[in-house]
C-alpha cells in the first residue's frame, strides 16, 4: 500500500522464533487487532451487526475462533477482534463499516506483540509466569493476568497451545521472561 | 487477599488499584454544591474497624471498578459488586 | 578422615562417598546426610560459636530451628551465612566455614567475653553505651558488630536466579510426616486438587527417625509407600525442600522451594529457590512439633542435644553422637532415646529422669561434653563422664503458621504445651501433633480426618496400626541449681538470669522480656526457647502459663533469602524496559537513553567530535530553532475516548472545554485533581463528531486512564462514553522548526500548508503514499511544529524516511534534554512545575478553569487557600550576570534577607542552559510572582553553596507572542 517497511516489535523485519527445551514461542506479526466497545444501550443492536458480519463476541474470559474474525472478551461490552492482517490491516475500518454507531471500533494491531507459546504440556511455564490457574482453566479462556510486572492477554487455545499479547514496547522484555522461565521450567 | 469478581470470579488482590471509602462515589454537583458540601464530601469520611465499603479497579483484569465490602478487621470480604450498577442504584447517571 | 561415629542402619546411600570441607578439612558423608550429620559421623561435635559469648556450641536439634550449628556455606558470591548445618544437605565437594570466631573455632580470641559474661548480661548495651551520645555511633557499635554476630555476607554478586511462581490446589497440606502422609492420601485418593510440601528432602517426617512400625512395616518404609503411591497420582504435587513461610488472606501461604540448594550450582537455567504463591481452597498445618530443651548450668556444650535429635542422628543417619551417652528427661518420649540408642549398640551410661527426682545440674568439657553432675532426690550429686546429652523437657505443636493472623495458641497442661487456639486463618485445619495429638496413631487418625473435614468427604479410609502412647509428662523447665548461667535462648544468648534480671526490672510481660533479653529474637525466632522463657517468667511472677502468654507469631516460619523474595527482579531486570519506536535508529546512532519511568528515551543524539553532552543538546536546540528537529514522543499516553457523550464526558474531566472543539482541531486541556489541584495536562483532538483523541503526559499515562474509567463507571455511569488505550498503537514525532512543513510535505500526500492545515489542526491523512497517519499542529517547543503518527511498525521507517527526504533541510533528530530546554524556553509546565502541589492559578493558566460547568476540581480549586493572590505563580528566572549560575531546587529570597526558611519567597521547579538566550533560564513558583516581573532576587542553593542575583520575568522566554507556532 505505501513505501514505508514495517518493522517488528522486536526490531526485525521478520517474526521470531525461539526454541527453549519442549516450548516454541512464535512471534505472530501477522494478527490484525480492533477493540469493538458496545455503545451505551445497543448492545442488541451490536449483536444483530456482528452476527451479520461473522463476528463473534464471546462471553466473560472467553475467546472465539472464527474465519477471518476470532475475538476475545476484555472488558464488560468490549472485545479485542483478530484477523489476518493481510487481508484486514485496516480491521477497524473494516469493523467499523459492520458495526456502524452501535460500537466504538479502535485499532489495536501495533499496540501489541504477539507470541504464540507451543508445547505438549504448558502448565509447568504457565506456573511460573502468573497467577492463572492454567491447568484448571478450559481451553478459550482468555484472561488479562501479568507477567514480570507486564500487562498481557493470555489467550489458552490448549493445554499446549497459547497465545500471549503484551505491550507492544516491551516486547524484548517479555521474550526475555517466557524464555528463562521455559529454561527453568523443565 | 482474594476478591471474587462478579464476572471473573476469584482473582488476586495484586490484579487491583485501591481507591478507598466507596462513600466517594456521592459526588455533590458541581453547578449546585458549595465549597462547604464538596470538602465535606472529600476529606470527611469514616474509617472504621470493621465493615467497610470500598472501591477497587481491577487494573490487571476487566478494568471494572468495584465496591468491596471488607472487614478491615479480619479481611474478609462479604461482598463485590459493579460499581457502575452500586452508582446507578444510588440514582447516578450522567 | 573415616566417619568414627557412623553405625549401622539409616536411610543414607553407603554405596556412595561424599568428599566435603568444613573450615578447610576434607570429610567424607553419604548422599542422605546432612552436614550436621556428617560432621557427627565423623566425630566433629564443635560446629559453631555462639552471638554474644561466643561459646562453643554443636548442633541441639537435627531439624529446621536449629539455634546453634550455624556455619557459612559455599564460597565466592554463593557464600551464605547462617545456613543450620542440620538442614543443609550434603553434596559432593560442599564447602562450609565456621562463623563468629577468629582467629579459628578451637581457639576463639573473642571467647574472653565469655570470662566477662557479669557485663554482658540482658540490658547491658542499653545502660552501658548510652553515654556520650557521639560514641555509639563512631565506637560502641562497630566494636560490638565485630565482637557479637553471625555470618558474614558476601560481597561478591550472588550468581544464581531466583523464581517466582504460583500454584492451586483444593487442599495445601502443610508437612509430609504421618499426619500430613494420611491427609494427602485421603485427599489425593478423593482425585482432589492436593500440594504436599516439606521442608525436608525427604518426606516422612518423625517416621524417618524413629523405630515404631506403622501397618506392621518400619514407619519409614510405609512413609516410602505412601509417597510412591502419591506420586503416582497426576492430582497430588508433592513439594520436598519446600518450606511453607506463612499464612496470607484468604487461602494464600507462601512457600520456598530450594530447588538446587542441593546441587554445587544450579543446573543452566535453572534457579536456586522459587518463592511459591499458592492459591489453596482449604489447608492442613501437619506441622509436627518441636521438642523442647530443658534449661540447667552449662546446659549449652557441643554434645548436648535434644533427645528426639540424638535418636534422630542414630536412625535416620546411621550417627552415634558419643561412645557414651546420658539420657535427661521429664517425659516418656525420652525414654525412647535410651531404647533405641541400646538397640544400636551404643551405650546408654545414665537415663535421669526428673519425674523421679534425678536432675542434671551442671555440665563440664570447654570444647565439648565431658561429663554431667547428676543430683538424686537426696540431694547427692555425682560426676558422670559422657560424650552425648539427649535432653527432652517435651515437645511443642508448632502452631506458628496457625497463628499467623494473631490466632494465640492455648495451653494445654497434659501435654505441657501451647496448642492451636481459636479463630485461626480461615480454612486452615490443624492435625496430628501440631495439633498437640502427639502419638502416631493420633497422627493418622487426625491427619486423616482433617482431609476428610476439609474436602467434605464421604468415608475415610483404613488407618494401618501405629503406636498411640499416652503422652507422660512433668513440666520442668529449668534446674534449681547454683549461680551458674542456665541457657534459655542459645543463638541469642539469653540465660534464666537474664529472665530474672527482665522480671527484676519490672519487663514482665513477654513482649517486654523478649526485647528487652531479645529472647526469640534470633534467626530460629525461639523455636527451642520461647516457651522455657515465658514458662521461667510465669513462675518468677507467680502467674499461670496461660495468663503469661506467647508472643506474636509472623512469617516467615524460617528464614528467607533475600534473592527469594526478590526473585528476578533485580538488576537490569528489576523492572521491564519499554522501547521507542525510534529505539533501533537511536541506538544505530549511538543515542544516550535515559529512563523515563519503564520507557528508555533518547536524551540526546551525540554527533562525531562532540565530548560534553551539553554540545549535543546545544546544537539539537539551536538546529531545531533554525532549521527543523524530530523528536519522539510516543511515549505520551494516547487514549481514544468515543460516544456520543465523549464531548460532555471531557467538559467533566478537564477544567476547560472540549465539547465546543470543532472536528478537526485540537486544544490544550488542562486535567484537575477533586482537590482543586493540577493532575495532568495534554491535548486532546477531536477526530470525528464522537471521537476524540487525548494524550497525557508519559507519567500519568496509566493514573489518567483509571481516573478516566473512575469518572465513567462510577461518577457517571449513564454516560456513553468508551475508552481505549493507544499509546503504543501510533508511533508518533514531533516535527518543530522553521523548516517543518515543509520537510513534512516531503512525506505527507496532502495538502498541508497553512490554509489547508492551521494551527491546531488535527486530522487523519496519508504518508508516503497511501499509509494511513494522523497529523496534530501542536508544538511544546515554540516552534512551527507538527505530530506525525503513523502505525507503530511503521514508525521507524518514517523516520528514516523523514530525515532522507527532507535532507536539505539538515534535521536533527533531539532528544529529551534538547525536548526539555526548549519547553522551559517556551514556559510550558511539566514535570518539576506539575508537582501535586500546584493549582492553575499557581501555573498562570487559572482563567483555563471553567465556572461555567461542572468539572472535576472546579468547586475546590476555589479554595480560600488556592485562590490567594499572594500565592505561587509561575515565574521565569535568570542569572543578572549572564554567567551566574542557578539550579533547579534553588530557594528565592529578597535581596539582603537572611537565609531562613521564614524568608523563602519560593522556588525554582526546572533549570536548563539556553543556547538561545545564552545563559541559564528556570521556571519557578514565588509568592505574588506576576507581580515581581522585572524585580532582582536571590537564587540561594545552600546545598552547593549557591547564590546568585537572579531577575524574575515572565515564564515566556521564547517568542511570547507565538508568533513563530503559528508561521
Amino acid at each position: 500500500m505505501a513505501e514505508l517497511q514495517a518493522m517488528t516489535a522486536l526490531g526485525a523485519r521478520q517474526a521470531a522464533v525461539a526454541v527453549v527445551g519442549p516450548v516454541t514461542i512464535t512471534e505472530r506479526f501477522d494478527v490484525a487487532l480492533a477493540s469493538v466497545a458496545a455503545r451505551r444501550g445497543r448492545m442488541a443492536e451490536l449483536e444483530g451487526a456482528a452476527k451479520a458480519a461473522g463476528v463473534p463476541l464471546p462471553e466473560a474470559a472467553r475467546y472465539t475462533g472464527g474465519t477471518p474474525y476470532s475475538a476475545f472478551w476484555v472488558a464488560p461490552e468490549m472485545w479485542f477482534v483478530e484477523a489476518p492482517h493481510a487481508t484486514h490491516e485496516l480491521i477497524a475500518d473494516q469493523l467499523k463499516a459492520a458495526v456502524g454507531n452501535a460500537a466504538s471500533v479502535t485499532e489495536q494491531t501495533d499496540a501489541w506483540v504477539v507470541f504464540d507459546l507451543a508445547a505438549p504440556d504448558l502448565a509447568p511455564l504457565m506456573e511460573r509466569l502468573c497467577n492463572v490457574d492454567f491447568p484448571a482453566a478450559p481451553d478459550g479462556f482468555a484472561s488479562r493476568t501479568v507477567i514480570e510486572h507486564m500487562g498481557c492477554y493470555l489467550i489458552r487455545h490448549g493445554r499446549g497451545q497459547v497465545r500471549i499479547y503484551g505491550a507492544r514496547s516491551s516486547a524484548q522484555s517479555l521474550l526475555h521472561a517466557l524464555e528463562v522461565a521455559a529454561a527453568a521450567a523443565w | 487477599m482474594i476478591i471474587h469478581h462478579p464476572i471473573l470470579g476469584p482473582r488476586d488482590a495484586q490484579e487491583f488499584v485501591y481507591l478507598g471509602d466507596a462513600a466517594l462515589m456521592n459526588r455533590p454537583d458541581g453547578m449546585t454544591a458549595g465549597i462547604e458540601e464538596f470538602h465535606d464530601w472529600l476529606y470527611n469520611r469514616d474509617n472504621p474497624a470493621g465493615e467497610h465499603q470500598e472501591l477497587w479497579y481491577h487494573e490487571q483484569g476487566d478494568r471494572s471498578w468495584l465496591v468491596v465490602t471488607r472487614n478491615t478487621v479480619t479481611h474478609e470480604i462479604t461482598k463485590v459488586e459493579l460499581a457502575r450498577d452500586v452508582a446507578r442504584s444510588k440514582g447516578r447517571s450522567k | 578422615m573415616t566417619q568414627s561415629n557412623r553405625i549401622s542402619g539409616g536411610q543414607i546411600d553407603r554405596s556412595k562417598t561424599l568428599r566435603f570441607t568444613f573450615d578447610g578439612i576434607t570429610y567424607q558423608g553419604h548422599p542422605g546426610d546432612t552436614l550436621a550429620s556428617a560432621l557427627l559421623a565423623n566425630g566433629v561435635r564443635l560446629m559453631g560459636r555462639s552471638f554474644k559469648y561466643h561459646r562453643p556450641r554443636g548442633p541441639l536439634t537435627s531439624g529446621s530451628e536449629e539455634p546453634n550449628a550455624l556455619v557459612e556455606l559455599r564460597t565466592g558470591g554463593r557464600q551464605e551465612p547462617n545456613t543450620r548445618a542440620t538442614v543443609a544437605e550434603l553434596f559432593d565437594g560442599l564447602t562450609a566455614n565456621s562463623q563468629n570466631r577468629w582467629p579459628s573455632l578451637r581457639f576463639d580470641a573473642m571467647g574472653v567475653n565469655d570470662r566477662l559474661s557479669t557485663f554482658f548480661a540482658a540490658g547491658f548495651y542499653y545502660k552501658t553505651f548510652m553515654w556520650p551520645k557521639t560514641f555509639w555511633e563512631k565506637l560502641y557499635e562497630p566494636i560490638i558488630r565485630r565482637a557479637a554476630g553471625l555470618g558474614s555476607v558476601t560481597r561478591e554478586e550472588d550468581p544464581d536466579e531466583y523464581d517466582k511462581g504460583f500454584l492451586h490446589c483444593d487442599l495445601l497440606v502443610i508437612g509430609a510426616g504421618p499426619t500430613g502422609l494420611m491427609a494427602a492420601l485421603t485427599a489425593g485418593r478423593s482425585g482432589k486438587r492436593v500440594i504436599l510440601a516439606d521442608e525436608d528432602f525427604r518426606m516422612g517426617g518423625r517416621l524417618n527417625a524413629e523405630t515404631h512400625a506403622v501397618g506392621g512395616q518400619a514407619g519409614a518404609d510405609w512413609a516410602a509407600g505412601v509417597v510412591a503411591e502419591l506420586a503416582s497420582m497426576p492430582n497430588v504435587r508433592l513439594m520436598t525442600r519446600t518450606t511453607v513461610i506463612g499464612a496470607f488472606d484468604h487461602g494464600v501461604y507462601g512457600a520456598v522451594e530450594r530447588v538446587s540448594d542441593h546441587l554445587p550450582t544450579p543446573a543452566p537455567g535453572k534457579p536456586r529457590q522459587v518463592l511459591w504463591r499458592i492459591y489453596s481452597g482449604r489447608a492442613i498445618l501437619a506441622g509436627g512439633a518441636t521438642e523442647r530443651p530443658i534449661a540447667f548450668e552449662n546446659n549449652d556444650r557441643p554434645g548436648i542435644m535434644l533427645a528426639g535429635a540424638l535418636r534422630a542422628y542414630a536412625n535416620r543417619w546411621g550417627v552415634k553422637v558419643g561412645e557414651r551417652v546420658a539420657v535427661f528427661t521429664n517425659n516418656d518420649d525420652g525414654l525412647r532415646t535410651a531404647d533405641d540408642l541400646r538397640a544400636k549398640g551404643v551405650e546408654v551410661v545414665a537415663v535421669i529422669d526428673s519425674r523421679q527426682g534425678e536432675e542434671v545440674i551442671d555440665t563440664s568439657g570447654r570444647l565439648g561434653l565431658k561429663s554431667i553432675t547428676v543430683r538424686d532426690g537426696k540431694g547427692r550429686t555425682r560426676e558422670i563422664a559422657v560424650e552425648a546429652l539427649g535432653v527432652s523437657g517435651g515437645w511443642n505443636p508448632n502452631v506458628n503458621i496457625h497463628s499467623h493472623h494473631r490466632s494465640r495458641p492455648v495451653y494445654d497442661p497434659t501435654i505441657a504445651a501451647f496448642v492451636p487456639g481459636a479463630e485461626g486463618p480461615p480454612g486452615l485445619l490443624v492435625a496430628g501433633a501440631a495439633s498437640g495429638a502427639l502419638s502416631t496413631h493420633a497422627a493418622l487418625r487426625t491427619g486423616r480426618d482433617a482431609a476428610v473435614e476439609a474436602l467434605g468427604l464421604t468415608g475415610a479410609a483404613e488407618l494401618p496400626e501405629a503406636e498411640d502412647a499416652p503422652v507422660r509428662v512433668k513440666a520442668l523447665w529449668h534446674v534449681n541449681h547454683g549461680k551458674g548461667r542456665a541457657w534459655v535462648d542459645q543463638q541469642n544468648d539469653v540465660t534464666v538470669k537474664d529472665v530474672k534480671l527482665a522480671k527484676q526490672e519490672n519487663f514482665t510481660s513477654v513482649e517486654h522480656l523478649k526485647r528487652y533479653t531479645t529472647l526469640g529474637m534470633a534467626t530460629d525466632q525461639g523455636k527451642t526457647s520461647n516457651v522455657i522463657g515465658l514458662a521461667i517468667m510465669a513462675e518468677l511472677t507467680g502467674r499461670s502459663i496461660p495468663e503469661t502468654g506467647t508472643t506474636i507469631y509472623r512469617p516467615p516460619y524460617t528464614p528467607v533469602a533475600m534473592g527469594a523474595l526478590a526473585g528476578r527482579s533485580r538488576g537490569k531486570e528489576f523492572k521491564p524496559f519499554r522501547l521507542t519506536p525510534s529505539h533501533h535508529w537511536a541506538a544505530e546512532q549511538g543515542a544516550v537513553f535515559v529512563e523515563v519511568g519503564m520507557w528508555l528515551r533518547t536524551q540526546w543524539v551525540p554527533k562525531a567530535g562532540e565530548t560534553e553532552w551539553r554540545q549535543s543538546v546545544d546544537r539539537e536546540v539551536l538546529a531545531t530553532r533554525k532549521s527543523v528537529g524530530i523528536c519522539d514522543v510516543t511515549t505520551l499516553g494516547k487514549i481514544d475516548i468515543q460516544g456520543t457523550d465523549a464531548g460532555a464526558f471531557l467538559d467533566r474531566v478537564y477544567a476547560n472545554t472540549f465539547s465546543s472543539l470543532a472536528v478537526g482541531k485540537c486544544r490544550y486541556g488542562l486535567m484537575l485533581r477533586e482537590d482543586g489541584i493540577v493532575f495532568d495536562d495534554g491535548t486532546t483532538a477531536r477526530m470525528g463528531e464522537n471521537e476524540y483523541v487525548m494524550t497525557t503526559t508519559t507519567a500519568n499515562a496509566v493514573t489518567v486512564f483509571r481516573h478516566l474509567e473512575y469518572c465513567r463507571q462510577v461518577l457517571w455511569p449513564d454516560m456513553d462514553v468508551q475508552l481505549i488505550s493507544t499509546t503504543e498503537a501510533w508511533a508518533q514525532f514531533s516535527v518543530a522548526g522553521p523548516n517543518a512543513r515543509k520537510l513534512l510535505q516531503k512525506v505527507v500526500d496532502q495538502d498541508i500548508s497553512d490554509a489547508a492545515f492551521p494551527y491546531m489542526g488535527a486530522g487523519n491523512i496519508t504518508v508516503c503514499g497511501g499509509m494511513r497517519a494522523r497529523l496534530f499542529r501542536i508544538s511544546f517547543s515554540g516552534e512551527l511544529a507538527y505530530e506525525i503518527a503513523v502505525p507503530t511498525r511503521y514508525g521507524d521507517a518514517l523516520l528514516r524516511e523523514m530525515l532522507a527526504r527532507g535532507a536539505e533541510f539538515d534535521p536533527i533528530v533531539y532528544g529529551t534534554e534538547a525536548l526539555g530546554v526548549m519547553r522551559i524556553e517556551k514556559g510550558h509546565v511539566a514535570g518539576g512545575e506539575l508537582n501535586g502541589q500546584s493549582t492553575a492559578l499557581n501555573m498562570g493558566l487559572g482563567k483555563m478553569v471553567s465556572k461555567k460547568k461542572d468539572s472535576i476540581g472546579m468547586v475546590l480549586s476555589q479554595r480560600e487557600g488556592l485562590v490567594d493572590p499572594d500565592g505561587y505563580r509561575l515565574v521565569g528566572v535568570k542569572p543578572v550576570d549572564a554567567n551566574g549560575r542557578i539550579s533547579a531546587g534553588s530557594h528565592l529570597l529578597e535581596k539582603g534577607a537572611a537565609v531562613v526558611a521564614a524568608n523563602d519567597g519560593g522556588w525554582l521547579t526546572s533549570k536548563v542552559y539556553s543556547p538561545h538566550i545564552g545563559c541559564d533560564i528556570a521556571l519557578g513558583y514565588l509568592k505574588a510572582g506576576d507581580r515581581k516581573i522585572g524585580q532582582r532576587m536571590r537564587a540561594v542553593n545552600l546545598l552547593i553553596g549557591q547564590d546568585t542575583e537572579v531577575e524574575i520575568v515572565s515564564p515566556h522566554f521564547f517568542d511570547p507572542e507565538g508568533e513563530r507556532l503559528r508561521g
